[in-house]
C-alpha cells in the first residue's frame, strides 16, 4: 500500500455504449425520483401513525403526477425587482449539478469492456464535490436574484451551512480514500472485496451521513413558484439519492453482493434505497436544528471528529 | 433585619413540604453532552420506528366512519307507532318552546275522523327543523311528552344551500339511511 491506484485512463468505450448508458442511468433515476417523493411522504406518514398520500391512483402512486400537473399549470411568477436571467438560472444549476453527479455512481464492475457506471473519473470523489458545489451557486443566485431580503437570508444560511458541512463530508471520505488508495469510486468499491468500509470507517460513515442529513429550511425558495419551485424540490430528492449512492459505494461495498454478476446494479440500488430509508427515518425523527446549533455541530463536533478520524486512519494505514 | 443574609437551611418554607426540588438535566455541551445527544437520537429513532411498526391509526373518513355512542345526538328523527302507523307527534309545540335556538316550527291541525294522522286530537300539519340553526342540544327530545322526536346518529348533514337544511316532516319521518356506525358494547370506554 504505497502507490496510488488511479482509474484506468486508457479505458475507452465506443460512443454508442456511452450514450446508451447515460440514457439508461437517466431513465432509471428519473423513474425512481417521483416514486421516491411518494414513498417519502408515505413513510413520514407511517412514522407518525398516518397513511400518507393514498388517494391518487393505486396506493397514491400517481400523486407525483398530480403534483407536477399542479405545479406546471401554475403561473411562473417572478417578483418585480428580481433579476430575471439569474432568477431562471437559480433552479437550473442545482438540477445540472445533480445530474452530473449521477454519472460517477458505480452500478457494477467493468464487464466485457463495458463499465456499469456513467464514467470512471480518476478524481472520483473530487468530481463529486466539485460538481455538487455548483448547486450552491444555484441556491445563492436564486436567493439573491429573487429581490427579497428573506430569500437572500435563506440563501446565505443554506450556503453557509452547506459549505461548512462539505468540509466534514470531504474529511469523512478521506479515511476511505486512504484505506483504498484511490479516488476512483470503482476502485474504492473493488477494494471492499473483503471488508466493507462501514466497519473500519464507521466514524467516517456516521459523519458523512450526519452531514448529509443537514436539512435546509429552503428559505431561498421563498419567491419561487410553479415548476421552478418544483425543480428545487426535485433536486432535493436527487441529492438524497446521489449522497446515498456515494455513501453506498464508499462504505457499503457498492455493487458487492451474493448472486450472479448481472445482479450487481440491483444490489447497488438496494443499498442506495436502504440509505434513503435511513435518511427519511432520521428526517422523521429529529427536528431541524437551530441555525447556530447547526453551525456548532458542523464546526465544533463534526470537523474535529472527522480530522481525528483522518489522523487515526492515516496512522493505521502506515502501520499496517 | 435587612442585614440578615439568606440561609436556605433555615428558611422557613423548607419544612413546609410545599417546596419541590427542581430536577435539572446535566449541562449541555462537551463530550458528555455529545454522548447524551447521540443516545437520545437513538431513542428517538427507536420511537419513530415503533410508530412505523404499529401501523397507521387514522380512520379513512369517507370510507370508514368513527362509530358513535348510542346516546350521540345527531340529526332528529320523528317516529310513528309501529302497530298503527300513526304519527306519535300530536303537534303540541312543546319542542318548539323548549328549543333554545328557536329552529323548530310546528303548525298543528285537527285530526279528521276517518283519516287520522296522529294518535291524539291534533297532529302536526307542518313540522320543520332548521338544521342550520339547530345546536343539537337534545332539549326537544326531553320536552316531547310522547317520544315523538328523538336525536338520531347521523352527523353528515352538509349541503350546498341553506334552504336544503330546513328538514320537513316527511324528511324527518322517513327511515334514515343508517350511515353512521354505532360503537359496540364497551367499545371506546378504555380510551376515555
Amino acid at each position: 500500500m504505497t502507490h496510488l491506484v488511479f482509474a484506468d485512463t486508457q479505458f475507452a468505450e465506443s460512443i454508442w455504449i456511452m450514450i446508451a448508458k447515460s440514457i439508461v442511468i437517466f431513465a432509471v433515476i428519473f423513474g425512481i425520483l417521483p416514486v421516491l417523493t411518494v414513498v417519502e411522504r408515505k413513510l413520514i406518514g407511517r412514522f407518525q401513525h398516518r397513511y400518507g398520500p393514498n388517494r391518487v391512483g393505486p396506493f397514491g402512486l400517481l400523486q407525483p403526477l398530480a403534483d407536477v400537473g399542479k405545479l406546471i399549470s401554475k403561473e411562473s411568477f417572478r417578483p418585480e425587482n428580481a433579476i430575471s436571467t439569474l432568477f431562471i438560472l437559480g433552479p437550473l444549476l442545482p438540477v445540472l449539478s445533480g445530474v452530473l453527479a449521477l454519472a460517477i455512481i458505480p452500478w457494477g464492475d467493468t464487464k466485457n469492456g463495458v463499465g456499469f457506471y456513467g464514467i470512471d473519473v480518476p478524481i472520483g470523489i473530487l468530481y463529486f464535490f466539485a460538481v455538487g458545489s455548483i448547486a450552491f451557486y444555484g441556491l445563492l443566485l436564486g436567493g439573491w436574484s429573487s429581490g427579497s431580503k428573506y430569500s437572500l437570508l435563506g440563501a446565505m444560511r443554506s450556503a453557509a451551512q452547506l459549505i461548512s458541512y462539505e468540509v466534514s463530508m470531504g474529511l469523512a471520505l478521506l479515511g476511505v480514500i486512504m484505506m483504498s488508495g484511490s479516488l476512483s469510486l470503482v476502485d474504492v468499491v473493488r477494494a471492499q472485496g473483503d471488508v466493507w468500509y462501514i466497519g473500519p470507517q464507521i466514524v467516517g460513515f456516521l459523519i458523512f451521513m450526519l452531514a448529509g442529513f443537514a436539512e435546509l429550511v429552503q428559505g431561498f425558495m421563498t419567491e419561487y413558484g410553479g415548476m421552478r419551485f418544483g425543480s428545487f424540490l426535485l433536486v432535493e430528492y436527487m441529492e438524497i439519492l446521489v449522497v446515498s449512492g456515494i455513501a453506498a459505494a464508499m462504505f457499503l461495498g457498492g455493487w458487492m453482493g451474493p448472486g450472479p454478476g448481472w445482479l450487481d446494479p440491483i444490489w447497488m440500488l438496494i443499498k442506495m434505497l436502504a440509505l434513503v430509508f435511513v435518511f427519511i427515518w432520521v428526517r422523521a425523527t429529529l427536528p431541524r436544528l437551530r441555525y447556530d446549533q447547526l453551525m456548532t455541530l458542523g464546526w465544533k463536533v463534526l470537523l474535529p471528529l472527522a480530522t481525528l478520524n483522518v489522523l487515526v486512519t492515516a496512522v493505521l494505514v502506515v502501520v499496517t | 433585619m435587612s442585614e440578615q443574609s439568606f440561609d436556605p437551611q433555615t428558611a422557613p418554607y423548607l419544612d413546609s413540604g410545599d417546596v419541590v426540588e427542581v430536577q435539572r438535566g446535566p449541562e449541555p455541551g462537551g463530550i458528555g453532552g455529545a454522548y447524551r445527544a447521540f443516545g437520545e437520537t437513538l431513542r428517538g429513532l427507536k420511537t419513530t420506528m415503533s410508530r412505523l411498526i404499529e401501523g397507521p391509526l387514522t380512520i379513512q373518513y369517507p370510507e370508514e366512519k368513527t362509530p358513535v355512542y348510542p346516546r350521540f345526538r345527531g340529526r332528529h328523527k320523528l317516529h310513528r307507532f309501529e302497530d298503527t302507523g300513526l304519527e306519535k307527534c300530536v303537534g303540541c309545540s312543546l319542542c318548539a318552546a323548549a328549543c333554545p335556538a328557536d329552529c323548530i316550527r310546528v303548525v298543528a291541525a285537527e285530526n279528521i275522523p276517518g283519516e287520522r294522522v296522529s294518535s291524539g286530537e291534533r297532529y302536526a300539519a307542518v313540522y320543520e327543523i332548521n338544521l342550520s340553526r339547530c345546536i343539537f342540544c337534545g332539549y326537544c327530545e326531553i320536552a316531547c311528552p310522547f317520544d315523538a322526536i328523538t336525536m338520531g346518529h347521523d352527523y353528515e348533514m352538509a349541503d350546498y344551500k341553506r334552504t336544503d337544511l330546513i328538514f320537513t316532516k316527511e324528511m324527518l319521518l322517513a327511515e334514515p339511511i343508517e350511515r353512521t356506525p354505532l360503537k359496540s358494547e364497551g367499545e371506546g370506554v378504555e380510551d376515555r
